[in-house]
């Protein structure tokens, strides 16, 4: 890097993702043209080279959804499994080898819908693999169908009246299920999303950081924000650090968008650790 | 959600002056068009007006001289299309 590049606090990284994209891939990426999905491979990258873990040593965990493609694309352990199970096979792998880096890329609808049950499990035995749930309010993959996540009154291609039913918060649901990292962040703030990751999957324990994500094709374009721009305005304008006053009730309060970790636990006991004590007090037993 | 018309509009002035002198070496930045889908965003987001769509949308670099090297562009394109050529 020339010293005036220096001075002007150029990063060194516009090419890092580069690096990690697997050679035998057909690119470009299945994507439509702005998705937010491919803004959070990069962050990922970012976040892994920056910790310095060998590609080898991190298994990317996925369902189906147009974001669980995301591990197709990276050159890391991969894991592609059946709509909303990626928690129930990264259980297995982590279980397995607890020495692995396991992280899952999942969607709202992948990971809410379908995948509900092994979140609130995986939460509750907090066992250490890091979910990165790209939430973009509807099904994408399958044209826009009502998802978990779609807010009260939004639109999809299954309530084109307007949706009627109430949104799940992730992260809180995270909480009360025991989850000991959660996070929120949108694909507007990268550099906060570079953090979030890097923090999370330094985290000892099950970790979720939520990513706010752009579905212009359906969620945008059935709502009145058909550009990714749009969006990413919406979500500049809609994040803050602070937490939701309950108070407020106002429409602008309402759909404000927390950002940053919500909840950090580093006392909480890690599964695969408690699982080694126990394995290793018996072998104690037996021996003596 | 549905109140939000606007866009994130294109910068057509630089905020602050580039340290860096372009004027001998490379492009602040390449655009890989086998890859660039044209969405816009690093046109919309570069805050110093550096990039402008050509004919079939895709970005190229108007005005090298602004260029800050923030990473904005790189950071935000999701299909892997921008580098720096200054590291
Ligand atoms: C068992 C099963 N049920 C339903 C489907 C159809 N299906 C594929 S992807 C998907 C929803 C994906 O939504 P989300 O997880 O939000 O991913 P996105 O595409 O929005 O990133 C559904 C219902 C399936 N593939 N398998
Ligand atoms: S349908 Fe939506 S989520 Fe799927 S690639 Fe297109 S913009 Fe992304
Ligand atoms: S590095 Fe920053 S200033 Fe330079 S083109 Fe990219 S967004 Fe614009
Ligand atoms: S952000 Fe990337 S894909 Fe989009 S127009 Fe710019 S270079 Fe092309
Ligand atoms: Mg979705």
């Amino acid at each position: 890097m020339s010293i005036a590049a220096k001075e002007a606090g150029a990063r060194q990284d516009s090419d890092v993702v580069l690096r990690y994209l697997r050679p035998h891939v057909k690119f470009p990426n299945m994507w439509c043209p702005g998705c937010g999905n491919g803004v959070v491979a990069t962050s990922l990258i970012r976040a892994i080279d920056k910790l310095g873990i060998p590609r080898d040593n991190v298994v990317l965990v996925s369902g189906i959804g147009c974001s669980s493609r995301m591990p197709v694309y990276l050159d890391f352990q991969a894991l592609h499994t059946t709509h909303g199970r990626a928690l129930a096979f990264a259980t297995g792998v982590k279980f397995s080898r607890p020495d692995l880096k396991v992280i899952v890329i999942t969607g709202d609808g992948d990971c809410l819908s379908i995948g509900g049950n092994h979140l609130i499990h995986a939460c509750r035995r907090n066992i250490d693999i890091t979910t990165i749930l790209i939430n973009n309010y509807i099904y994408g993959m399958t044209g826009g169908q009502t998802s978990p996540t779609t807010p009260a009154g939004a639109h999809a291609t299954t309530t084109p009246f307007g949706n009627t039913e109430k949104q799940f918060e992730a992260c809180d649901l995270a909480r009360g299920a025991g989850a000991s990292f959660i996070a929120r962040t949108t694909v507007y703030h990268t550099t906060q999303m570079d953090r979030l990751i890097m923090e999370a999957i330094q985290h000892r324990g099950f970790s979720l950081v939520e990513v706010i994500s752009n579905c212009h094709t359906y969620y945008g374009r059935l709502n009145r924000v058909g550009q990714a721009t749009q969006l990413l305005r919406m979500f500049q304008e809609k994040a803050s650090t602070q937490p939701k006053d309950p108070n407020m009730v106002d429409e602008d309060s309402k759909d404000m968008i927390q950002t940053g970790i919500i909840h950090r636990d580093t006392e909480k006991t890690e599964l695969c650790d408690e699982y080694q004590k126990l394995t290793d007090s018996l072998a104690k037993g037996k021996s003596s | 959600m549905n109140n939000s018309s606007s866009v994130i509009e294109p910068k057509t002035r630089p905020i602050r002056k580039s340290k860096i002198d372009y004027s001998q070496g490379p492009a602040p930045v390449s655009v890989n068009p086998a890859w660039c889908k044209a969405c816009n965003i690093c046109v919309a987001l570069c805050p110093q007006g550096v990039l402008e769509p050509d004919a079939e949308g895709k970005p190229v670099v108007a005005h090298a001289d602004n260029c800050i090297q923030c990473g904005a562009c790189w950071a935000h394109c999701p299909d892997f299309a921008i580098t720096s050529n200054y590291k």
